[in-house]
């Protein structure tokens, strides 16, 4: 009992850890698509418990908004309509994609390893100070992320919005060319 | 037993128990209460056979849906199956620990000082909230994709696609009560109604109307019940659920509806706080219990669901992308512009 008292948070952080792995692992092999969404959908979960260990609390709830509420839900949606089969087994491990998957996780592996090593990812100890305060006083994880989203990152933060907003009206001209299409026509009717 | 055990265990413990108690029971007389005003509506007595006047009708139901026989579909996906009505019914129970019913209290006299009567308080508590719920809506995607069955298909892949459309509205309905109030717990919520002197639906009428539409489509609730709409899709998502599994379907529906209320009357009518908190000449007021005023207020927004559901005629899946998209959306976003001014403007 005193132990679990003590090490509380180590403990809970390698459950959710182990967990969130075994998710991931869950995606690439798991055959049927809506199992593999589901597991993806374990992961996310997972991780939004590791942001609150963190005390990213906010960072934490956006995950579970926006990726397990919101882009997962999506993804299910896509899976039923388009009516995925089932893999094929070969398809699975064989295809050209292996190498450069492997090679991706290797370089990934051994960017994560070096970034510790050089102790740039480290404060593992206590909490993160720029993760709470705002102008020196300790407010909270939402005022803290505010803050620097709108006042030290607000250029990038504004470039990134508009990406998205170009990506978001890409998607609409592709979908409108295709629905005109469909019907054979020089464009929709909405 | 040492302090931290009591502290973090048993007291939590005990709340969580009661909470669930009386939340169970408050749903199985809610479906109860639907089903005699929507029977007074329609000129007819409703249920009024088992036990004096009915009371004992839900009671009836629960054992009925216990014992009866529990089929799966020979050809449905028996692990998504087994666990879609778990992942509907675990949001709706958890977003409880989040919502304030009433202020700290002693019961009345019981304990030394003050606890609060609540589960806990957290700083993101909105965010949680809204998160949480969001995530019940895979227990309708995949409760009616793993059935093997093309109307449950339907309601399911209709329902993703209405939740997810009405999230977005009432995710800016909410902003801008956040930005009236400065956080996103809860409790600090009520709290900032009663040092402003007034509840927020007045300065937020927009945002609560633009909120209730989004939580009566959120719940699949009439007038946008098309998820389940029996007249084509036979039930919707649970078309082929029964027993147990339907009733943990059926217990979420009404729990949701409970925490919709329960957001309205905390957000836009002072939660716990009796009208006009700052009149001192309304003291007399007092008497009723904070916890009643809450109940009060969240009966009335029920109330008002199952009035609309005797009333509204259903809409069309393309009518209700409409008003999400084209109308909804885009009155939220201006409303959200809207306060956020009138708060730089009068607060500096």
């Amino acid at each position: 009992m005193a132990f679990l008292v003590a090490h509380f948070t180590q403990i809970v952080f390698y459950v959710l850890a182990l967990l969130a792995v075994l998710g991931g692992i869950g995606v690439v092999t798991f055959k049927n698509p809506v199992h593999s969404a589901l597991s993806l959908l374990g992961t996310f979960l997972m991780v939004a418990g590791l942001f609150v260990l963190r005390h990213a609390e906010f960072l934490a709830a956006v995950q579970v908004l926006v990726y397990a509420g919101g882009i997962m839900v999506l993804f299910l949606f896509v899976i039923m309509l388009v009516n995925v089969k089932k893999l094929q087994p070969e398809a699975v491990f064989l295809s050209a994609q292996a190498p450069m998957a492997v090679l991706a996780g290797v370089l990934v592996g051994a960017l994560v390893a070096f970034g510790l090593l050089a102790g740039k990812l480290a404060a593992a100890g206590g909490v993160p100070a720029a993760l709470q305060t705002v102008d020196g006083k300790v407010l909270g994880n939402t005022e803290a992320v505010g803050w620097l989203l709108y006042r030290q990152y607000l250029v990038p933060f504004e470039v990134v919005s508009v990406v998205l907003l170009v990506a978001m009206v890409g998607a609409i001209v592709f979908g409108l060319k295709s629905a005109s299409l469909d019907r054979g026509e020089g464009r929709a009717e909405r | 037993m040492d302090q931290p055990l009591i502290q973090f265990i048993v007291i939590p413990l005990v709340k969580i128990v009661v909470i669930l108690a009386v939340l169970l029971l408050i749903v199985a007389y809610l479906t109860f209460a639907e089903r005699k005003i929507l029977a007074y509506m329609q000129v007819r007595l409703g249920p009024n056979r088992v036990g004096p006047k009915g009371w004992l009708q839900p009671i009836a139901d629960a054992f009925k849906l216990l014992v009866k026989e529990d089929l799966v579909p020979a050809k449905a996906e028996k692990f998504v199956f087994m666990l879609a009505p778990g992942l509907i019914i675990i949001p709706a129970l958890l977003v409880w620990s989040v919502i304030p019913f009433a202020p700290d209290t002693t019961l009345f006299g019981l304990l030394k000082q003050p606890i609060p009567p609540y589960l806990t308080d957290i700083n993101i508590g909105l965010l949680f909230l809204l998160g949480v719920s969001g995530v019940g809506v895979y227990g309708v995607i995949l409760g009616g994709w793993s059935s093997n069955n093309k109307f449950s298909l339907m309601g399911g892949l209709r329902s993703a696609a209405q939740m997810v459309s009405y999230e977005v509205p009432m995710g800016f309905a909410v902003v801008s009560v956040i930005l009236m109030a400065g956080s996103l717990s809860l409790v600090r919520i009520v709290q900032a109604q009663q040092e402003a002197h007034l509840w927020f639906f007045v300065p937020g009428i927009l945002a609560l109307a633009i909120y209730f539409c989004c939580g009566v489509a959120e719940t699949n609730r009439n007038p946008f019940d098309l998820p389940e709409a029996e007249s084509e899709l036979v039930a919707g998502f649970h078309t082929e659920y029964s027993g147990m599994k339907f009733a943990l379907f059926f217990l979420a529906e009404y729990a949701n509806m409970l925490v919709i209320g329960s957001v309205v009357a905390l957000l836009f009518f002072g939660g716990w706080l009796r009208p006009f908190p700052s009149w001192g000449w309304l003291g007399f007021l007092d008497i009723i219990p904070p916890f009643f005023w809450f109940a009060g207020k969240v009966a009335v927004v029920i109330f008002i669901y199952m009035w609309f559901r005797g009333t509204f005629p259903r809409y069309r899946f393309d009518q209700l992308m409409h008003i999400g998209w084209k109308w909804l959306l885009p009155l939220s976003l201006a409303n959200v512009v809207i306060v956020a001014l009138g708060v730089l403007l009068l607060k500096g």
